[in-house]
């Protein structure tokens, strides 16, 4: 599969967005792996977290809308205290899951009570977090 | 109004192509300067530097007779020695010409505006003339030179410089911190990319420098105090007690077992154990033992009396050799220039607390695996675990500990990392042929000669096990070491054990040299390393003159790159030596004895020193070979008693009056 980058890609709003909500600039990331390295969460995730980080650096984003990794990501925080440039990225995480969550719920918040409870109990705890962030615009 | 000036004055405007012409009316410039009072002469040229364009200004001085010059065009940074220089060769003194900068002031800042940027223009040259007017001739001053070199620190870096400037017939004193130079070069034990031997390398260099007649060696020593200034510099030379007489001890060695003290040894980085009085290395010119002050229990117990105190070593001594009541040595030296050679120290492993640095005895950093692999170092040349002194099977190295970490260490790349810790792997690969050597990197800096063919043997034929990534956790786990890392290449996070882990620490300025560069004078950065007075042009000259930078004290780098520095700092104080006397710029403050009331602001202002009071007459004086013209003095004296010279407070008014006079724009 050949992967096109561009730079309108790169300057992309989706880009843009989570940089804004996160308040992380992931360009510092030179991609070290230290985050990889200790990342105690790495066994279920899909893409290593500094790949994330990558991916978002290329501006490819539908491999990253996409990825498992921000919902196992328990914002533990290593990461980030081991990040030699201090990085941190369990708020790149959660801005991926809030846009994630906006973008597939089409409402800018998540309202608990519209969700079943057993559904509710199925549902990556992090995620349910996520969803009941303070209302922000779409 | 202004008395009709009586000097005839010229103005030269130059196009600078069209980098000036572009945006500034140079005709119409040229028109209104000539209406300026005491201007005889105005005229404008394509390039006013070249060849043509001096001949110009000459040819023009000496028809006209002119007394007073101002050409417009670029920086003074650019042409001022240019144009001064053609005034004087034509018998123009060369302080009477003055540079209007009508190009990085004007014309590159205005570039949409003409009529504006031609207004200002006019009126930049107009303030030049103003100041041109009351310029006075002056001739540059001579100092003093005294052809002598002190050399700060003994490592490569201070021997290499030494020895050429000693060659080539200058007397050089070298000041070393330790009991024998040689500095971390000795701790080495070979070269990349060539597997030299560096104890016989470094060995032929420390004999050339004992043995030439050129140079003093002062080890043991610290400076203490520098006076002075370039030419004329005043070096206090303080050299710790020298407990041990060197003409009666017989290197028999009973005092080293004599003493109840065990510390860690600094030369082999902790693998051995030395006493208080202890043998620094293993070369010949460290046979006679050292007794640290610091470490010794006979200084350290002021309770006791002097029968009660520990004479170990004293009492072992069938020479007599040791005498603990020894004082410290001062010596002064006078010299022309100074070399900061100061060195590096590596960063502790201790800062690195998720490596087990400091806490595992089988995480060692760079310098202790060199001190392994020494034939006479603490193992006998043979790469063991600290612990328990087996072979490693499996040895990690982690590249970059402590550098390229702007959030908590060191932001910088120590640039000699990636090539030692290769070559320390293939020298553990030849001795141990069924281990594997891992590498931790984030990328591979091998950026000189032979360099990169040196990684790629490692990689191709010696199987060097490369993995792209940072460790996050070194930890002891059943008696083995567990890393945590990751591969970037191929996403995976990587769990391994190994043997022995070797940190590539990250090199940082020597301990105590922010104290050293201020007693020097000379400027450091956020990670006081010394800073050169320019990156490009002038990188061995620090910020003082007459001192010079080389080696790691600058920056990080290897063996190559600090004796080329080295070698361009001898070079660089040989041209200085070439000439009899120095020649400074004459621009620089006076002092006016009838006003000056002694008060000494202008002392405590100096950042150069070059104030100084004469408490015979209680004015300050201000030494001309120091004062750099920077005016600290001169805004500091509450009663105004002191100007620079060309620069004074009516000319600039003057100027001012120019610039804030109403400016009407020129079309």
């Amino acid at each position: 599969m050949k992967t096109i980058i561009s730079g309108d890609q790169i300057k992309s709003d989706f880009i843009n967005r989570v940089s804004e909500i996160s308040g992380e600039n992931f360009f510092n990331c030179y991609q070290c792996g230290n985050c990889s390295a200790g990342c105690p969460s790495v066994d279920e995730m899909d893409l290593l977290p500094s790949q994330v980080v990558r991916y978002l650096q290329l501006g490819l984003a539908e491999e990253v809308k996409n990825c498992k990794s921000m919902w196992v990501c328990a914002a533990c925080t290593m990461c980030h205290a081991r990040c030699p440039k201090g990085v941190d990225i369990s708020k790149i995480m959660e801005a991926l899951r809030v846009l994630r969550l906006r973008e597939v719920n089409a409402q800018p918040r998540v309202d608990l009570t519209d969700f079943s409870q057993d559904y509710l109990e199925r549902a990556p705890q992090i995620a349910i977090i996520s969803g009941c962030r303070k209302f922000l615009p779409l | 109004m202004d008395k009709k000036c009586d000097k005839k004055l010229g103005v030269f405007v130059c196009w600078c192509g069209s980098n000036i012409a572009g945006s500034v009316d140079v005709d119409k410039a040229v028109e209104e300067a000539g209406k300026l009072d005491g201007v005889v002469h105005a005229e404008n040229y394509m390039y006013m530097c070249s060849d043509p364009g001096q001949q110009k200004v000459k040819d023009t001085i000496v028809e006209k007779g002119l007394d007073g010059v101002v050409v417009a065009c670029c920086s003074p940074r650019m042409h001022e020695n240019t144009f001064r220089k053609a005034a004087g060769s034509v018998g123009l003194n060369s302080y009477l010409l003055e540079i209007a900068n009508i190009r990085e002031h004007c014309s590159w800042v205005h570039q949409n505006n003409k009529p504006v940027a031609t207004a200002k223009a006019v009126n930049i040259i107009k303030a030049t003339l103003d100041k041109v007017k009351e310029n006075l001739p002056l001739e540059t001053l001579t100092i003093e030179l005294t052809k002598r070199v002190c050399v700060v620190g003994g490592g490569i870096a201070g021997i290499m410089s030494a020895l050429d400037l000693a060659d080539a017939g200058y007397e050089v004193v070298i000041v070393e911190k330790e009991p024998v130079i040689g500095g971390h070069t000795a701790q080495v034990s070979s070269s990349f990319p060539y597997f030299q031997n560096i104890s016989k390398l470094l060995g032929e260099k420390v004999k050339a420098v004992l043995e030439h007649p050129n140079i003093k060696v002062y080890v043991n020593s610290e400076v203490e105090v520098l006076d002075g200034y370039v030419g004329n510099f005043n070096v206090t030379i303080k050299t710790r007690p020298a407990f041990v007489d060197s003409a009666k001890c017989t290197s028999c060695g009973e005092c080293l077992a004599a003493c109840p003290v065990s510390l860690p040894d600094e030369f082999n980085r902790g693998l051995s154990r030395r006493g208080a009085i202890f043998i620094y290395n293993a070369s010949a010119e460290a046979r006679i033992p050292v007794l640290r002050q610091e470490d010794c229990r006979h200084f350290a117990d002021f309770e006791q009396s002097q029968e009660e105190k520990c004479r170990a070593c004293v009492q072992s001594c069938s020479e007599n050799a040791i005498d603990l009541g020894a004082l410290p040595g001062r010596s002064e030296e006078f010299v022309g220039a100074i070399v900061m050679a100061t060195g590096y120290d590596l960063y502790s492993p201790a800062n690195l607390p998720e490596y087990g640095g400091g806490t595992i005895p089988d995480v060692v950093d760079a310098l202790a695996f060199e001190r392994m692999l020494d034939p006479n170092g603490p193992t006998g040349g043979k790469v063991l675990c600290h612990s328990d002194g087996r072979i490693p099977k499996s040895v990690m190295f982690i590249q970059c500990a402590g550098s390229r970490d702007p959030e908590r260490h060191k932001a910088y790349c120590s640039r000699a990392c990636c090539m030692y810790t290769a070559k320390q792997a293939r020298l553990y690969k030849r001795q141990v042929e069924d281990g594997t050597a891992f590498i931790s990197y984030m990328d591979i800096r091998s950026d000189s000669r032979d360099f990169e063919e040196f990684v790629q043997v490692g990689m191709e034929q010696e199987n060097l096990v490369y993995i792209r990534g940072r460790v996050a956790k070194v930890f002891e786990e059943n008696g083995r070491l567990k890393v945590f890392t990751a591969d970037t290449l191929t996403g995976r996070q990587i769990t391994m054990d190994a043997d022995l882990v070797v940190l590539a620490m990250a090199m940082e300025p020597k301990a105590g040299v922010r104290e050293l560069a201020k007693k020097m004078n000379v400027t450091i950065d956020g990670d006081a390393f010394l800073s050169e007075t320019h990156i490009k042009l002038y990188p061995v000259e620090s910020s003082t003159k007459g001192v010079y930078l080389a080696g790691c004290g600058q920056a990080p780098k290897d063996i190559t790159d600090t004796v080329s520095q080295a070698l361009a700092t001898a070079g660089k104080i040989q041209t200085m030596f070439s000439n009899e006397t120095l020649i400074a710029d004459p621009l620089i403050a006076e002092v006016k004895d009838d006003v000056c009331s002694g008060c000494g602001v202008c002392i405590e202002i100096c950042p150069y020193g070059a104030r100084v009071m004469n408490d015979f007459v209680r004015i300050s004086e201000v030494n001309q070979a120091v004062c750099q013209g920077c005016g600290a003095c001169i805004a500091a004296c509450p009663n105004k008693a002191c100007e620079l010279i060309n620069s004074t407070s009516r000319q600039f008014l003057r100027v001012i009056g120019d610039f804030t006079s109403k400016v009407k724009a020129v079309v």
